[in-house]
């Protein structure tokens, strides 16, 4: 019984073990692709254009509405001692810092990872992926290099833009809604803001948007057969990218900001 | 042409294919039938490289495959996939046209040639522009076909090439197939268990049973063979040596 238990747990951590080296080695070899050609510009556009242009609608209604609500909420919380006035400054450093970052590869992740992993994972099952090969083309260099270039490029992009229109939807609800004036709150804003809340802001969203496209690129390319296969390869991809995410952020954030 | 020696895989505890002979000459249509899941599509994968064999030797004009530059050796290939396997990305001229484009000519010059190759398939200029999930499932079948044989191939292989078509639309991939390889001279191999496409398109049939190549020989002798297992496949009998349930 207990050496029953015990080989179960051995074998499952072996398999574990081997899946991280297995990943580790796809991350490897996605890497070397960059640098060697040739290189497929037409895919890596029409990359750059499904995971960041058509993003944008998702990625600034998100940053939109939660600045808005931050306001509100800063607002609320800091009138019982008195402190409503730095609503603008906790705006801005939570968007920048923080909700902006972790929100948009949230987001990519919802919206992108899956449809990377669902797209390859159907390749994959209808023997496209073999097709490309016997047409002397290699799918890590065709369909999974373009993706996580447009990650890694665009999604800092986007969490720069999602930084504004976050602290614009702050701005919007503490001037329509509270009272703030409008040039003392922008003012306030933009002096308080440093270069590494910026930087840091822009690293994350590098670090997310790699991560989001590597996890749906990874388990699409090791999908099971038929129609489950795709679905639980699109599942688990989303959830591996928000959870690695989520986990690369407090350790984004401990390294830029530990004292 | 193509030469297999002692080719074995196996999946796990499951041998597929347990040390294989075969020989198929230039310019010869070999057609190999077999029940589901006997290993037919391994074969082919194993050849072009997609699978990789757990032992034996795979040569090509008497080079061994694993010695040859990997994109000079797939350029002398050709495949039709049971499903087709279009990329659903691209229209329909980008499929057929995608080694042209890859090897870099004009997307002008390689459109033309794939409406070339689309209307030697039967299909009209029309369905360039097409998206693969526009077209039908005989219409696809015969994208797929001038998609394999755009680039004028030396070797074509085709992986079930009328499943799930209606006679007609069979007898008519038949026929393109056998265009295929008289027209352009090219080496055939067909993997099917449609014994109308047997008939059609083989110069030589061999049976793939339990890993081995059971038997084989000229489509001609194939009625009077007098192999129990051929005997009972040709004549889809539920009794014999052959098992039902696999």
């Amino acid at each position: 019984m207990i050496l029953t238990a015990l080989a179960r747990l051995g074998a499952w951590t072996l398999g574990l073990l081997a899946g991280i080296g297995r990943f580790a080695a796809f991350t490897a070899e996605t890497v070397s692709h960059a640098v060697r050609p040739p290189f497929h510009g037409r895919e890596i556009g029409l990359a750059l254009l499904q995971v960041g242009w058509l993003s944008l609608p998702v990625v600034g209604l998100t940053a939109l509405f939660t600045g808005g609500a931050l306001a509100l909420q800063i607002y609320a919380g800091g009138n019982r001692f008195g402190a409503e006035a730095v609503v603008p400054q906790i705006v801005a450093i939570g968007m920048v810092r923080e909700l902006g970052p972790v929100l948009v590869g949230l987001m990519i992740a919802a919206r992108v990872t899956s449809s990377i992993a669902a797209e390859i994972a159907t390749m994959k099952v209808t023997e496209q992926i073999d097709a490309l090969v016997t047409l002397s083309t290699h799918p890590m260099k065709y369909l999974v290099l373009p993706r996580v270039l447009a990650g890694l490029v665009s999604v800092p992009l986007l969490v720069a833009v999602g930084d504004v229109i976050g602290i614009l939807g702050g701005w919007f609800v503490a001037t329509e809604r509270l009272g703030f004036v409008s040039t003392p709150y922008l003012r306030n804003t933009i002096n308080f803001l440093e270069p590494l809340d910026i930087l840091s802001s822009l690293a994350k969203g590098a670090v997310f948007g790699f991560l989001a496209a590597l996890m749906g690129c990874w388990f699409g390319m090791t999908s099971g057969r038929g129609a489950m296969g795709v679905g639980r390869a699109t599942k688990s991809a989303v959830v591996a990218a928000a959870v690695a995410i989520l986990a690369a952020n407090l350790i984004l954030t401990e390294a830029f900001f530990s004292a | 042409m193509i030469e297999l020696r002692g080719l074995r895989k196996a999946f796990g505890a499951n041998t597929v294919l347990d040390g294989i002979d075969l020989d198929v000459g230039r310019g010869e249509s070999l057609v190999v039938i077999g029940g589901s899941g006997t290993g037919k599509s391994v074969l082919l994968k194993c050849i072009l490289g997609l699978v990789t064999p757990d032992a034996g030797t795979i040569r090509l004009d008497g080079q061994d495959t694993r010695e040859m530059p990997r994109d000079a050796f797939l350029a002398r290939f050709g495949m039709l996939f049971q499903g087709g396997a279009l990329f659903d990305s691209l229209p329909v001229w980008q499929n057929v046209a995608f080694r042209h484009l890859k090897d870099g000519l004009s997307r002008p010059e390689a459109r033309a040639r794939a409406v070339d190759s689309l209307a030697r398939v039967g299909l009209p200029e029309r369905t360039a522009d097409l998206y693969p999930a526009e077209l039908s499932g005989g219409m696809q079948k015969r994208a797929a076909l001038a998609r394999a044989i755009a680039a004028s191939p030396q070797v074509i292989f085709f992986d079930e090439p009328t499943a799930g078509l209606d006679p007609i639309m069979a007898g008519v991939i038949n026929r393109l197939i056998r265009e295929a390889v008289t027209d352009l001279g090219a080496t055939a191999v067909t993997i099917t268990h449609d014994m109308t496409t047997v008939h059609a398109v083989a110069d030589r049939v061999g049976l793939l049973h339990g890993g081995h190549l059971r038997w084989m020989g000229p489509a001609a002798e194939l009625d009077r063979s007098g192999d129990p297992y051929v005997e009972q496949f040709i004549h889809g009998r539920a009794q014999g040596p052959i098992a039902t349930l696999r």
